[in-house]
């Protein structure tokens, strides 16, 4: 009794958590109007559990005997599964079956069409498939719909779900991109030195254009250029039809705002700061490129969210030049702004020295510890 | 490009992976599933259908969950867990459901590393069953892992007194070998084991892994070689014990060995992944890339189910094979929030170091002076961490 109470003892103590995951099956529903184009992957194993598929008990089950049970496999499948619009239950009608092999064995694959009373803006779907018998199966959902993916995961605690259609996901996809555009140059210090180093003598320019007028003039144009440059690259890069190791590009940044602040002690680029803005603003894209990686593009909205990346981008941007312009402008002829153009550059050249310093030296490690 | 080529890459394996096809012969194998003629199978077949008569039959119910988590780690198949945690169904959902049923709800909720509440079952059937040997040990173990030793003390000290000594002992110096006194604990339950030849064998694996791992630790690869052998010796197919021998073999550098050990041990995303570690090690690279290309799938489907119970395994994926430090480092820290391990330890070390990010250790660094781990290889990461910084 002792032994036997031992043996059981041990093997509740720690479980081997180093097997295979546990069951999943994997339903793909692609919605267009009020019809459902249907694809669902369930483990042979668990319907061979669950309705019994080997007939001759050899414990291999060959594509005959599974064939020969296709109706079952779809009746009981479909018994689990209940898709409803609004307006009502869809109908589901079975199509062909199919094998596919996933990395935890053969799946077999069972296609099907659904009918709904009504094009569909909301889906109700309720999810019961195996609850019965493994209330660890999870039934992982991957619904596409007007180029859109969402996913979604079924289990006993969560068999019914309600799936949004309509298009305020995809506002709020966008705005949520927007967002992270003007928080990534509020707080990306580096971009925000280097937009000011070079605007800073915008509001100091010679005779004829030493006004409010000349000024913005000057000032649009180092933006636009800016703009240009960086996008352009933000998108190539966003797309992966371009790329730069990423230390390459985060100590060209760190470069480009040492050159800006130089540029206000010691003239470098003259006549020149557009162009300036835009040859840098080529690598800075780069940057904005990484983050907007980082963050993941969703497939079917690539282009919406680099394009809401941007105008976030802009749009912070566009903020900061709002205040500083004004401020730049009344402050120009004072003892503080000739310090600023002066102490204040030296002090962003010096603290755009340290970050170079500290990127390029990442590199350098790098490669020495290779 | 690099990044461009490398998607590409994924999503043609994941397009391979998604074409279903038509099987052209109907003779044709697809999947191999457990024969119902099996007398285990079929012995569960039976009593599930007597609890499908009587589903609120709590001893044929308790008795169905424990066969099925013991086929679970016999067979290293997660699915059995289900199929136990379904037995259970009418007091799953309970708040207080009966201590019998209670103390396996635990088992199965550690056993997806849902350690708290997990620890709140194992607490409530303490407070019923204050002797209930099996809670204090699964309570143990649970507290040993997330790194609560005084709790797991208190707990093993409770085991003593109502098991034997090799139970007890084995508990005890589990923790004592990660809390500064990893030489006495190894020689207490080395002469334990020596005085304990009657104990049952699932036992003696159990201690004498432990003291492999104890000794490969402090860098004895002679010890630690002659008990890895004789625990294997005793019960060569347990996945725990291989993964760990794997590892002490990886380490010294014997790859051959590994491939020999874990032939037809795919199934095990453990041992698949140290079968890669060791095609890596011997150079062997076009087997080496499907094995790749199957672990990344297997992460990725885990993953999909929002699974994170592999995160200590898919470090070390990211960051040996895959060379990936930033991305090995975020898992080894998600990880370490659930778990504190020697590996655990080891793992995020490695990461750190690689990454080299020494700021990043600091948790597992403070961790290990705090509690005076003794670990040959987690030594030589911090000392490499630390020049790394100087």
């Amino acid at each position: 009794m002792k032994r036997l109470l031992l043996l059981l003892l041990l093997c509740c103590v720690m479980l081997p958590a180093q097997a295979h995951k546990p069951s999943d099956s994997y339903l793909s529903l692609d919605v267009q109007g009020e019809r459902i184009t249907g694809q669902w992957d369930i483990a042979l194993r668990d319907l061979d559990y669950a309705i019994g598929l080997d007939q001759d008990d050899d414990g291999q089950l060959t594509w005959r005997e599974i064939q020969a049970r296709r109706a079952a496999i779809a009746a009981y499948a479909l018994e689990h599964l209940q898709i409803a619009a609004d307006a009502g239950p869809c109908r589901i009608i079975p199509g062909q079956q199919l094998i596919d092999d996933h990395t935890d064995g053969a799946y077999s694959v069972l296609r099907f069409q659904a009918v709904c009373p009504a094009p569909l803006t909301t889906l109700d779907i309720r999810y019961h498939l195996f609850a019965d018998l493994d209330p660890q199966h999870k039934g992982l959902l991957r619904m596409t719909h007007d180029g859109l993916t969402s996913t979604a995961i079924f289990e006993p605690a969560h068999a019914q779900q309600r799936l949004r259609l309509a298009a305020p996901d995809q506002l709020q996809q966008f705005s949520a991109y927007v967002k992270d555009g003007v928080w990534h140059i509020w707080i990306g210090y580096d971009h925000i030195l280097f937009l000011l180093s070079l605007l800073l003598p915008a509001v100091m320019l010679a005779a004829p254009a030493d006004n409010l007028r000349g000024a913005f003039i000057d000032v649009l144009k180092v933006v636009t250029a800016f703009t240009l440059a960086h996008s352009l690259t933000l998108t190539l890069a966003s797309l992966s039809l371009i790329s730069l190791p990423s230390r390459l590009v985060e100590s060209a940044i760190a470069a480009s705002v040492i050159l800006a602040a130089v540029n206000n002690l010691y003239p470098l680029f003259r006549g020149r700061r557009p162009w300036a803005a835009f040859g840098f603003g080529l690598i800075h894209g780069f940057g904005f490129a990484s983050v907007l990686i980082d963050l993941g593009l969703p497939k079917g909205a690539l282009l919406a969210s680099l394009f809401g990346f941007n105008l976030g981008v802009e749009i912070g941007q566009l903020c900061i030049v709002a205040a500083f312009l004004p401020l730049a402008f009344w402050l120009r002829h004072t003892w503080f702004y000739r310090r600023l153009m002066t102490a204040g550059s030296t002090l962003i050249a010096l603290v755009a020295v340290v970050w170079f310093v500290e990127r390029a030296f990442d590199v350098q490690a790098q490669w020495i510890g290779l | 490009m690099h990044q461009f080529v490398l998607a590409l890459a994924c999503c043609i394996t994941a397009a391979a992976q998604a074409a279903p096809y038509i099987p052209t012969n109907g003779q044709q194998v697809v999947e191999t599933v457990p024969r119902r003629g099996d007398p285990v199978q079929q012995e569960l077949r039976r009593l599930r259908s007597e609890l499908h008569a009587s589903p609120n039959d709590i001893t044929l119910a308790t008795t169905i969950a424990r066969r099925y988590i013991a086929l679970a780690r016999s067979e290293t198949d997660p699915r059995y867990l289900g199929y136990a945690q379904a037995a259970l169904a009418p007091w799953w959902s309970q708040t207080a459901p009966p201590p019998a049923v209670r103390l396996l709800r635990a088992t199965l909720l550690q056993s997806t590393h849902q350690f708290t509440p997990a620890l709140a079952d194992l607490k409530a059937v303490l407070e019923a069953e204050p002797r209930n040997v099996q809670a204090w040990l699964t309570q143990a173990t649970v507290q040993t892992v997330q790194g609560d030793y005084t709790g797991a003390t208190a707990s093993c000290a409770r085991v003593s007194s109502l098991s034997i000594e090799l139970v007890a002992i084995t508990c005890i110096a589990n923790i004592g070998t990660v809390t500064g006194k990893a030489e006495r604990s190894e020689q207490l339950l080395d002469l334990t084991t020596e005085r304990s030849p009657n104990a049952p064998v699932e036992l003696q694996v159990w201690a004498t892994t432990l003291l492999a791992e104890m000794a490969q630790r402090r860098g004895d690869s002679a010890t630690a070689e002659t008990r890895y052998r004789r625990a294997l010796s005793l019960h060569p197919r347990d996945s725990y014990l291989q993964g760990a021998y794997a590892d002490f073999l990886l380490e010294q550098g014997r790859a051959a060995e590994v491939l020999t050990l874990l032939r037809d041990q795919s199934r095990i995303d453990a041992l698949l992944l140290r079968r890669a570690l060791a095609l890596q090690q011997a150079g062997q690279s076009s087997a080496l890339q499907a094995d790749i290309k199957e672990l990344a799938a297997r992460f990725d489907a885990a993953a999909q189910r929002g699974d994170t119970v592999h995160q200590r395994e898919q470090a070390r994926f990211e960051l040996l094979l895959r060379h990936d430090a930033n991305a090995a480092l975020a898992l080894a820290r998600k990880n370490w929030a659930v778990q504190k391990e020697p590996a655990d330890i080891r793992i995020y070390l490695e990461a750190a170091a690689q990454a080299r990010d020494t700021a990043a250790a600091k948790p597992v660094l403070d961790w290990v002076n705090q509690h005076h781990t003794e670990d040959a290889m987690a030594a030589r990461l911090i000392r490499q961490l630390k020049v790394g910084t100087s």
